[in-house]
Parts: structure tokens; sequence; C-alpha cells
């Protein structure tokens, strides 16, 4: 497998480490209430097909990405800057 | 009094060798870590330029020379191998003294290729990874740098720590491609 890093390029899956599912970028606000603190932490779904992950290049340029991927074809269909899509909102 | 001396990370170790390749030490060389402050990037480009006649690195890139040379370090951040920082880079960026903090070797030869290509996952076809070209990268799961100086001529870095592992690795790497 192969993720191809906005900053590095195309690399192999050795140079990255997997964070799992991309809750991380929708976080409750602090006063949210029990269910989405309990649904942020916990609740993952396990879907076969599309996913979106979080990755870490960290033997590489030490990004945090997004991976959107196919769990059934294990194609890759986009890669972004975890900074990016904070900055976007 | 006790006398202290100072022993780089491979001494003891290098050089080698193995049939058409070297392994040497390189250094002691003064490298420090350069990361712009936000919004400050084209300011401390300015600064390394004219203080030390070095271009900002792109990603993946190396520019510079033997003795005043800036290695693409990872993202936002350079670093400067060779001369002592001057003082005006620190304004615009956060400065750390790397000098001690890595093994540094150089690969030469024909063949050096052949053995990295064993060690990490790098694309290293020469019309991929060229002169020039450096690369944040996995060796024998070690966080490296890797720059390739010259058509045969290879720098590897990876934390000092590792110094005896890299070496070995290397070594392993060497006398296979040797024995081919
Ligand atoms: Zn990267």
């Amino acid at each position: 497998m192969r993720i191809t890093c906005p900053i590095c390029g195309a690399r192999d899956r050795r140079e990255f480490y997997y964070m799992g599912a991309a809750v991380a970028l929708d976080r409750p606000v602090p006063e949210a209430d029990a269910a989405a603190w309990n649904a942020y932490i916990h609740e993952r779904d396990n879907p076969a097909g599309l996913t979106r992950d979080l990755w870490y290049h960290e033997a590489g340029c030490g990004a945090w990405l997004v991976v959107t991927r196919d769990t059934i074809s294990h194609e890759v269909h986009g890669v972004t800057l975890a900074s990016d899509m904070r900055a976007g909102g | 009094m006790i006398d202290l001396v100072a022993k780089s990370p491979c001494a003891d170790l290098l050089p080698l060798d193995i049939g058409t390749v070297t392994l040497t030490e390189v250094g002691p060389e003064r490298m420090t870590s350069l990361a712009p402050y936000r919004g400050r990037e084209a300011a401390l480009a300015t600064v390394l330029k004219q203080a030390h006649g070095v271009t900002w690195p792109a990603p993946n890139r190396a520019t510079g020379r033997d003795g005043a040379r800036a290695l693409w370090f990872g993202q936002r951040m350079a670093l400067l191998v060779g001369p002592a920082p001057d003082a005006r880079l620190a304004a615009e960026a956060a400065l750390s003294d790397q000098s001690d903090a890595w093994a540094v070797v150089t690969l030469t030869g024909p063949g050096a290729r052949d053995v990295l290509a064993r060690l990490t996952p790098l694309d290293l076809r020469p019309d991929r990874f060229k002169r020039g070209h450096t690369a944040r990268s996995d060796l024998r799961h070690m966080m490296a740098s890797i720059t390739r100086l010259g058509a045969d001529r290879y720098r590897i870095m990876v934390f000092r720590g590792f110094a005896e592992t890299l070496v070995h690795d290397l070594r392993a790497a060497m006398e296979r491609v040797a024995a081919r």
C-alpha cells in the first residue's frame, strides 16, 4: 500500500502510523452532552467500503493526513493535510 | 583534572570498504534546524540567502554545497549544515542546535544505491531520486534523512543513539550486494 503525502509524494505504508477513523476532526464542543462525547470517544463505524482515516507521516515530513480509502478494494481515493481541513473549518 | 574526549557517534565503527562501496562518517559539523515562525517563511529565506548564500529548500530538496548546505528536513523545517547560524536567522525562525544529535554517514561508490535500496522503501531510481534530492524516510525502522549528493554518493542521517544499528544494517547490506 502506498499513500501520496501532499508534501512528500507517494510513499510506502511503512513510513506512516495509522491513527484510526478521522473523528478527531469533528470533536464535540466542551459543553456537548454526554451522548455526543460518548459517540466521539467510543463509537466507531466499521465500513465495508469508503472510510476516512487519520495517518501520521511519522518517518517522513511529520504531517497528519486525512486519507479517504476503500476497505474492500484498498484503493486510496484522496489524501489531504489535516491542518488544511482544520483551517478550512 | 578529568580530560573529557569528544567522540563522534560512529567512532570505532567506520570507515568500511566492502566490494565497490565505501561507508564513512561525516563530521563533526555544525547542524542547526530552522523552523520559520508563522508568516516569516519569506523573511527567513531572504536572511538565509544573504547570510549563508543558501536558498531555502523546497520539500524533498537540498540546496547549497559542501560546507554550507540546507536540507529540507520535514514539514516547515530545514537543516542548515556547515556554518554557525547567523544571528539574524533567530528573528525569523526557531533554531535548534542538532550537531550532536545525529549519526551522519556517507555511502559512496558503484552499488551504493543497491545497498540503500535494501534498507529503505524510498524510490531511489536515478531519474526519481536525483542529485540534490533529499527525503525523510524509513531506514530499517529508523527515521532517517537521506540525500543524494552525487551519482553514487548519499548522505544518511539517523538519531545518534542508532549509530551502531545504522552501521550494522549498512554493513550487512553492503556485504550482500558485494556477494551477488
Ligand atoms: Zn509527508
